[in-house]
């Protein structure tokens, strides 16, 4: 990236207009360019034992999700067994990277993942619309964080950065940032930019590195409960912006996508994305995420299908 | 004293380069007599120097006539007429003297010449719209084709047709847009000449046209080889010529116009045939998306 | 961190279901020519493909008259009604055998499996998909009120596209109600021969189409044959000036689609990822080997650098090497003979003074290859700015202002195509009309469909190929220029 790239991000968080100026400034995203390059690259594909390690490294990225109304504790607790031995006869099965709850099970989360080396994510902010105010959305944060998650999954407030108050958007997500930060110094904070809501990939883009600017550490696609959820043209354009952010910083950034990932074959296509978009830096579980539920499912059974030789059944694998 | 009758003002013919009439550089001149040989005027030779810079002058008038609007375009080309049509008697007079026809032929020649112009000037702003359009791709594209001028254009004039025949192959150059380095009938070049005036006061930019008298068996060869030359009529050559001065017009690639082995009939209609010679077109491609 | 590797996913060669022994097609039959056989390779492997029977003198005399004969007696009285079903037949009869044209293209041309399966193909398919509907509503195609067809069509076409070019030349023949002898690529005669079998199956007449292979010399005698009616050449502009030459001061109808050296033009403005996508796709599509392929890169000087490191960090991901493996980006280069005009220039370009940067991408050992190569520093002045490389070698120039830019672009005796990157409409506009080529493309590059006309400026010559300008180069009537 250009020198001038890097001067320009020192300028771009003066203000907010200085903001406005940086984000209008980026270069536009051709619709039909990008989802081209996107179905070319989906037709790669992988070798034999590149699928086995691609399969592993995929659970290792999953952040396993339950976002329901109707959850339990005790829905919660079997969840986190699931996620620290994904596949129980299989016991070389990586475990997965992280539970992901509403904040007011994140303790029970955090209770039964202890020492298992799977972490606690838990949503906030009035996930998943935001629809609230910014009193409320540090309080939601606080929770999560003072119940032990390590990981946070905000939403930022769609309707400020579709009016253009990008600045709003910007200070709300360094406020949440502080809020982690005032109970640990290590949480995880992860900018859910609800792509399906923004309607271009100009404004995928434009939020992408306004919540990079605004130190969110991983940019995430979707809450899940919006549809379209997480695409391969708009995972492009993410990875496109946690890539130039890397070469004007050198500071390496994450990205989440959530929503719509069910099979193998799917999350395959994002990890050749990743590696051909980003580079193979980012095929790691600090760098990379799925959000997902039955996409665990799926990758077991495959996993065990390329171990057995032939193919395993959805009664093979425990719930 | 009887009275003396007047003396008239003879005219002096010269070459139409760039918007102005020089002498040929090389100062060579020849007689032009009628068809009955009575003794005419002296037509400028062109040289090879002359037609050189007739190209340089259609070149760089090209960029201005072919951006300008197919409207003005089409103005310009029916000031021609309106100037021509007041000029009518001189022509008559002149293609009578040239063709050796009778006064009635030589006015309907005149007036089908003047019709002309109207009717290629109603031309230049339809020609896109009748052989361009928008190209129904299979793919997230807005994709449209439109007529765009070739460039510079040499024609050889028809040797027998001193007017209409000039206007019939001349008009429907600047009618696409395309500039033209026209050599005139050899025997009969006073029309041409009388026609540069008329250009030169109806509109026309400087350089559009391009009118040479002289011979286009010595022009021809220096016609047709020229790089800055995009397109060739070969009317006026010489069957024997033709094909000399086709091959050598291949060497870049020149649009040689298909023609008759004879002269045509220039009063028939002259339908669309020359404009699409002179005319490319261009295909342009663009995504539609958010 | 384990190699996140990508399989050979090779398309089975079997598809192709290549024979030893092909056979020139004249008459409806497959016939030996009195030529000296040719052999076909796979330049992938330099191995030999097949063996190739060709025409020589009195081959191309009976071509003709086959042609002559069906033309009179059979195709053009035919209602137009009739010929449409017999070219909808053809169409559906390649999408049909679309997987074996595809594996047998990229087998003897060295194109990736990807591009031959998903553009060559199809594309090829939709031509004659096009043109069959013509064949019944020729009055209203703008071109008179009752064209007629020419006659007799000679047509020679290259070996980058071998299936697609015969299917630009020999659909809108056949809609217009010519019949045609075609010459095939000495290097890239299979697809066509196989498409002779299409023919057969298809339950064309016999003569209507005729397969001619051999080298130049046969293409030569197509040319100037005395009952050849009108000829489309699709070629070097070399070649193309000889046959403008050979057919001067005859009546025979000519059409050509020649050489270029196009300028992709990026403003500081453009979509950038896009852009690098369509520089890549501009240079390196079927391995350079593309008339129109976009191999001056003018970048805006604002963003040279940003655009060369993008440029050269996505370059290194393209992958070279066996055209059947589906996931191979750049395949081989057609001959020998190309590899060493690309090697020759290449080595101009270096000793010029411009600054040659090359993928360090795995290049095979067997075979043809030549790794995609960026130049920067390019004065106008170099060979490799003006001359057709017809290889994955890009020379990269700069500009400062727009009209530099139309200068550049323009300052060429070529103008086959274009390409314009920038986000501002009204400047893309006033660009595509500054711009003297055949087919300009805007934010997007080497796009083609039969129904978007596609030809030349200047010496990439003349005439137009899909729609309905491509419908005049092969009738006569009274606005065909035949004033």
């Amino acid at each position: 990236m250009s020198v001038a790239l890097t001067e320009r991000l020192d300028d771009a968080t003066r203000d907010a207009s200085s903001l406005r100026r940086f984000l209008d400034g980026l270069p536009g995203v051709d619709q039909v360019g990008l989802e081209q390059r996107a179905a070319t690259l989906a037709t790669r594909s992988i070798k034999q034992d590149a699928k086995r390690w691609a399969i592993d490294t995929a659970i290792s990225m999953v952040d396993l999700t339950t976002l329901e109304g109707a959850d339990t504790r005790g829905a919660v607790r079997s969840l986190c067994a699931k996620a620290v031995r994904p596949d129980p006869q299989r016991p070389d099965t990586p475990h997965v990277a992280a539970v992901c709850v509403y904040p007011d099970l994140a303790a029970t989360a955090v209770e039964a993942l202890a020492g298992t080396g799977v972490a606690v994510a838990s949503v906030a902010t009035a996930f998943p619309s935001g629809r609230s105010n910014r009193a409320v959305k540090l309080a939601d944060t606080a929770l999560a964080v003072d119940s032990g998650a390590t990981e946070v999954d905000m939403v930022i407030d769609r309707g400020a950065f579709l009016e253009g108050r990008y600045g709003d958007v910007f200070d709300e997500i360094v406020a949440v940032k502080a809020a982690c930060a005032a109970a640990q110094d290590t949480v995880h904070l992860k900018v859910i930019l609800e792509t399906g809501e923004l309607a271009t990939y100009d404004n995928v883009r434009k939020a992408s590195w306004l919540a990079l600017l605004a130190g969110g550490d991983v940019i995430k696609t979707s809450t899940g409960k919006v549809s379209p959820a997480a695409t391969l043209p708009v995972a492009h354009v993410m990875l496109q912006a946690v890539r130039d952010f890397h070469e004007a910083t050198g500071e390496l950034r994450g990205v989440k996508v959530a929503g719509g990932i069910r099979t193998t074959k799917d999350a395959i296509r994002y990890l050749v994305a990743v590696n051909e978009v980003a580079g193979e830096w980012w095929l790691t579980p600090s760098l990379f995420r799925f959000g997902a539920s039955s996409l665990l499912n799926d990758l077991l059974l495959q996993r065990r299908a390329k171990q057995d030789g032939h193919y395993s059944g959805a009664n093979y694998v425990p719930e | 004293m009887a009275k003396s009758e007047r003396v008239g003002v003879a005219k002096t013919y010269k070459l139409y380069i760039g918007g102005k009439f020089p002498r040929s550089e090389s100062g060579r001149s020849y007689q032009v007599t009628s068809e009955g040989g009575a003794f005419l005027a002296n037509a400028a030779q062109a040289s090879r120097k002359d037609l050189r810079d007739a190209v340089v002058a259609a070149r760089s008038a090209f960029g201005a006539w072919s951006g300008a609007t197919a409207y003005n375009r089409g103005q310009v080309l029916y000031r021609v007429a309106e100037v021509m049509e007041g000029r009518r008697d001189q022509f008559i007079a002149e293609v009578r003297d040239a063709d050796g026809v009778r006064p009635r032929s030589a006015e309907s020649l005149v007036d089908t010449a003047i019709d002309r112009w109207v009717w290629y000037a109603g031309w230049t702003d339809k020609l896109a719209a009748v052989l361009g359009g928008t190209n129904p791709v299979a793919g997230p594209y807005f994709s449209f084709t439109v007529p765009e001028p070739t460039g510079v254009v040499g024609v050889l004039a028809p040797q027998r047709s001193s007017l209409l025949g000039l206007v019939s192959v001349l008009a429907p150059v600047v009618a696409t847009g395309c500039t033209a380095v026209v050599v005139s009938s050899a025997a009969r070049p006073l029309p041409a000449i009388t026609l540069a005036e008329v250009l030169a006061t109806s509109d026309v930019p400087g350089g559009v046209v391009n009118l040479l008298t002289g011979h286009a068996a010595e022009l021809g060869p220096w016609l047709a080889s020229h790089a800055d030359v995009n397109a060739l009529d070969l009317t006026g050559a010489d069957a024997e010529h033709r094909t000399e001065l086709a091959r050598s017009a291949a060497d870049t690639v020149k649009r040689v116009l298909r023609i008759p082995e004879q002269e045509p009939d220039w009063t028939a209609s002259p339908g669309l045939g020359r404009l699409r010679a002179y005319l490319e077109d261009k295909t342009v491609w663009h995504p539609m998306g958010v | 961190m384990p190699v996140f590797d990508y399989a050979p996913a090779p398309e089975n060669r079997d598809i192709a279901r290549v024979k030893q022994y092909y056979q020139p097609f004249i008459g409806g039959g497959f016939v030996d020519g009195d030529g000296e056989p040719l052999k076909t390779l796979n330049p992938a492997t330099g191995e030999v493909l097949a063996e190739v029977s060709t025409v020589a003198s009195s081959d191309v005399d009976s071509a003709v008259h086959a042609a002559r004969r069906s033309f009179e007696r059979v195709w053009s009285p035919m209602p137009g009604a009739e010929r449409a079903k017999y070219i909808f037949r053809i169409a559906r009869l390649v999408q049909e055998r679309a997987r074996e044209l595809a594996v047998l293209e990229s087998l003897d041309n060295g194109k990736p499996i990807r591009e031959s399966r998903d553009a060559d193909i199809p594309t090829a398919a939709a031509h004659f998909f096009y043109h069959a509907g013509w064949a019944d509503k020729l009055e209203y195609a703008g071109l008179g009120a009752s064209p007629q067809p020419v006659g007799v069509a000679g047509q020679v076409i290259p070996w980058n596209f071998p299936l697609l070019m015969l299917a630009w030349k020999i659909a809108p023949a056949l809609a217009t109600g010519n019949t045609v002898v075609l010459k095939p690529a000495e290097t890239t005669p299979l697809t066509a021969l196989v498409f002779a079998e299409i023919c057969q199956q298809a339950d064309l007449p016999p003569g209507v189409v005729n397969i001619v292979p051999g080298a130049g010399d046969v293409g030569e005698m197509l040319v100037t044959h005395p009952g050849v009616d009108k000829v489309a050449f699709t070629g070097s502009t070399e070649v193309g000036k000889l046959i403008q030459r050979q057919l001067a001061g005859t009546r025979t109808r000519l059409t050509l689609e020649l050489g270029g050296k196009a300028a992709n033009i990026v403003f500081d403005d453009a979509p950038v990822d896009q852009a690098i996508e369509g520089i890549v796709n501009g240079i390196f599509f079927n391995q350079g080997h593309v008339c129109c392929a976009g191999s001056r890169l003018l970048v805006q000087e604002s963003i040279t650098d940003e655009v060369l490191a993008k440029l050269r960090s996505r370059v290194e991901t393209l992958r070279i090497g066996d055209p059947l493996d589906k996931n191979t980006d750049i395949g081989a280069i057609n001959s020998a003979e190309q590899l060493a005009k690309i090697r020759e220039l290449v080595a101009s370009g270096e000793e010029e003074g411009a600054q040659r940067w090359t993928s360090p991408c795995p290049v095979p050992e067997k075979g043809f290859f030549f790794a995609p190569t960026v130049f920067s520093g390019v004065e106008s002045s170099m060979r490799i700015a003006r001359e057709e490389i017809f290889g994955p070698v890009l020379s990269v120039q700069t500009f400062r202002t727009p009209d530099e830019a139309v200068t550049k672009a323009n300052t060429t005796p070529y103008g086959l195509s274009a390409g314009v990157w920038t986000e501002k409409g009204s400047r893309i506009l006033w660009l595509t009309s500054k711009l003297r080529a055949g087919v300009v493309w805007a934010n997007t590059f080497n796009r083609f469909d039969p129904a978007a006309p596609f030809g030349g400026y200047k010496e990439s010559g003349f005439g137009r190929e899909g729609g309905r300008p491509g419908l005049a180069a092969y009738l006569k009537g009274a606005d065909d220029g035949e004033v």
